[in-house]
């Protein structure tokens, strides 16, 4: 009996991990790589105003987007928007998480729930709630005049100031927690060896606690810019109709234009650029820390 | 004047007293060991020399002038931690050299002293590697080697190496003890490994719930333990119950001239192992365990007054069976007498 029941155990122990993870595969595969693919297939068809979506497959959509100064312009703006966000949630991200690594109980739970309050409201609330503040009468406005900085009312509505400011508020915390992740793994007796041995403060700081957090920072960069330059909602309302990113640009090729095949071909666009960059960010940070960080 | 004072230093944490109204002197190129169980304040006393843990009370006095009033980054000590505390982001050669840039000690003088204190620790030719790729001895010899560079005033070791294996530690404790020699530097050890403490220091302070129970001479300590605490955390020892009168000690079967005073109390009676011998009469007991470990023999015998341990040196002669009836015979000045009262707290 023992014989019998190893038998099949033997022959059926390479195919276990596979059939275990299939259900998993599958949905991954049904709800990521078709959409993608078929985007992709999309991006490649032609569209006329007359003829609607026709089954060929042509380059036309990549040379019209590379051949417009007008895409260009777009583009250009989305990853600027990226990377000063990115920018900004580390200024703002990393110091926060090293802050909220040195509280006790009970603050750092308090604290670190406020820090994660705008992931807790809808994106539609929080944007509009920054439309609200954002406005020529709206309280940053109030303030910035109340306070003498600005004469007349800032134009934040409408502005590349105004989605760079909403969206880093909303995207801090994923650097924060990466940067938390990245300080947690520190020896808290590293920071009093670098004192015993005669460092001040700040240069703890600067010489040997941010060069360990720096891969967090790196890590929460890639998932920050990555956010940032594919974010849809607060550039759609803070942005408004006149000045657009990739993904509302995207937007009204599907949904205004009626011209799909250019709206999938400029989505697929900005996955490459995202995927490219991040890759290149990944790379850059392997080779800087191999030796460290193992 | 000695080299380091600690004058009544009290650290409360609220209701809880970590480290009680302790008070020490440390002459210049001692080598002097905190010993405790976990729990008995001996790393608070070094982070308060450190000064990461800010005293309740008391003071401290380096060299006659006042260490409480400096910062801990300008107070000059070298320090090794338990874990190391390596930087894991330089190399060793970065790591040593740390402390002498803070000191803004000019780029050739530095290179010379890193090149220096590897080759003290037995690393030369590590410079340019990571930590992560040492070993945790080659690991522990770069922290050393880190806080040396710096040619502290004082050198504290705060369990440096428990994170070694058995083996490992034995070597580095010999040479750890051969290069404070070389260096001549005031070190503090602070551990909570008997063996490790007496075969380091010059002196102990054996430390039991913030309080100093004793401080002496590793043999001294060994030897006269001042308490009940001290003859069962220093080695091992047999605590009997027994009872003083007409001037001779009693314990079941066995008397003794009594060494002391006491008269007609009960007492307790603290005997190391290896002092018991075999004799004609004394305790009498039956072997119920004999364990044979190379160099000794080590006995359990059942007597009226609980289990002894005994330890023979294996000196060829044959020993006791299992199961034999023996009596159990030691001199009058091998044994520490105490009040039962006292000894019970």
């Amino acid at each position: 009996m023992t014989v019998a029941a190893a038998a099949p155990t033997r022959s059926r122990a390479p195919l276990t991990p596979y059939l275990l993870s299939a259900p998993a595969l599958t949905l991954y595969l049904v709800l990521l790589f078709v959409p993608l693919l078929a985007t992709a297939l999309l991006s490649l068809h032609s569209f006329s105003l007359y003829k609607g979506i026709e089954d060929v497959y042509t380059l036309a959509n990549y040379r019209d987007i590379f051949g417009d100064s007008y895409f260009y312009e777009i583009f250009v703006r989305t990853f600027r928007i990226a990377f000063l966000v990115t920018l900004l949630a580390a200024i703002i991200g990393a110091p926060e998480a090293y802050i909220l690594n040195r509280m006790r109980a009970p603050w750092r739970g308090i604290f670190l729930l406020v820090a994660l309050a705008p992931l807790l409201v809808s994106v539609i609330s929080r944007t509009l709630g920054w439309a609200l503040l954002f406005g020529s009468t709206g309280l940053v406005n109030q303030a910035l005049m109340g306070a003498g900085i600005a004469r007349t009312p800032l134009q934040f509505m409408y502005s590349e100031t105004g989605i760079v400011i909403a969206l880093t508020h909303v995207l801090i915390p994923f650097m924060m927690i990466s940067v938390w992740a990245s300080l947690q793994r520190l020896d808290p007796a590293i920071e009093h060896a670098a004192v015993s041995l005669g460092a001040a403060s700040f240069t703890v700081l600067r010489r040997i606690v941010l060069p360990q957090a720096l891969p967090g920072v790196l890590s929460g960069g890639i998932i920050t810019f990555a956010l940032a330059a594919s974010a849809f909602a607060t550039p759609a309302i803070i942005g408004g109709r006149r000045l657009k990113v990739a993904s509302t640009l995207a937007y009204d090729e599907f949904l205004n234009t009626l011209n799909w095949p250019l709206g999938a071909a400029i989505a697929m666009l900005l996955l490459v650029a995202n995927i490219v960059i991040i890759l290149g960010c990944n790379k850059l940070l392997e080779r800087r820390y191999a030796e460290v960080f193992r | 004047m000695s080299f380091l004072v600690l004058d009544g230093l009290t650290k409360r944490y609220g209701a809880a007293t970590a480290v009680d109204n302790l008070s020490l002197s440390i002459e210049k190129g001692e080598f002097l060991s905190l010993l405790g169980p976990s729990g008995c304040g001996k790393t608070t006393t070094l982070q308060m020399i450190a000064g990461f843990v800010e005293p309740t009370a008391g003071a401290i006095a380096l060299d006659g002038a006042d260490l409480l009033a400096v910062k801990p980054a300008k107070r000059g000590l070298g320090i090794v931690f338990q874990s190391y505390a390596l930087f894991p982001h330089m190399t060793v050669g970065a790591n040593v050299s740390f402390g002498l840039e803070m000191r803004g000690i000019a780029r050739g003088e530095r290179e010379r002293r890193v090149v220096e204190a590897l080759d003290l620790v037995g690393l030369s030719g590590f410079a340019d590697r990571f930590p992560r790729s040492l070993s945790g001895g080659q690991q522990q010899r770069v922290a050393l080697a880190r806080a040396l560079v710096i040619r502290p005033h004082v050198l504290l070791l705060d369990e440096p190496l428990s994170n070694l294996d058995a083996k490992l530690r034995e070597d580095m404790q010999v040479e750890l003890r051969q290069i404070q020699r070389a260096v001549g530097i005031t070190t503090i050890l602070v551990t909570h490994d008997q063996a490790e403490a007496m075969a380091l220091s010059d002196r102990i302070v054996i430390m039991n719930e913030g309080r100093v129970e004793q401080i002496a001479s590793p043999d001294r300590a060994y030897e006269a333990p001042a308490s009940q605490f001290v003859a069962t955390f220093l080695g091992k020892s047999n605590v009997l119950m027994g009872r003083i009168a007409q001037g001779r000690l009693e314990i079941c079967e066995g008397t003794w001239p009594s060494p002391c005073r006491l008269e007609g109390g009960s007492v307790a009676v603290t005997v190391r192992p290896e002092k018991i011998a075999f004799a004609e009469d004394g305790l009498e007991g039956t072997v119920r365990n004999r364990l044979f470990l190379g160099s000794q023999w080590l006995f359990q015998v059942e007597t009226g007054a609980g289990v002894v341990l005994v330890i023979r040196q294996n000196s060829g002669e044959s020993v006791p069976a299992e199961q034999d009836r023996v009596a159990l015979a030691w001199r009058a000045e091998d044994m520490q007498i105490a009040p039962r009262d006292a000894s019970e707290k």
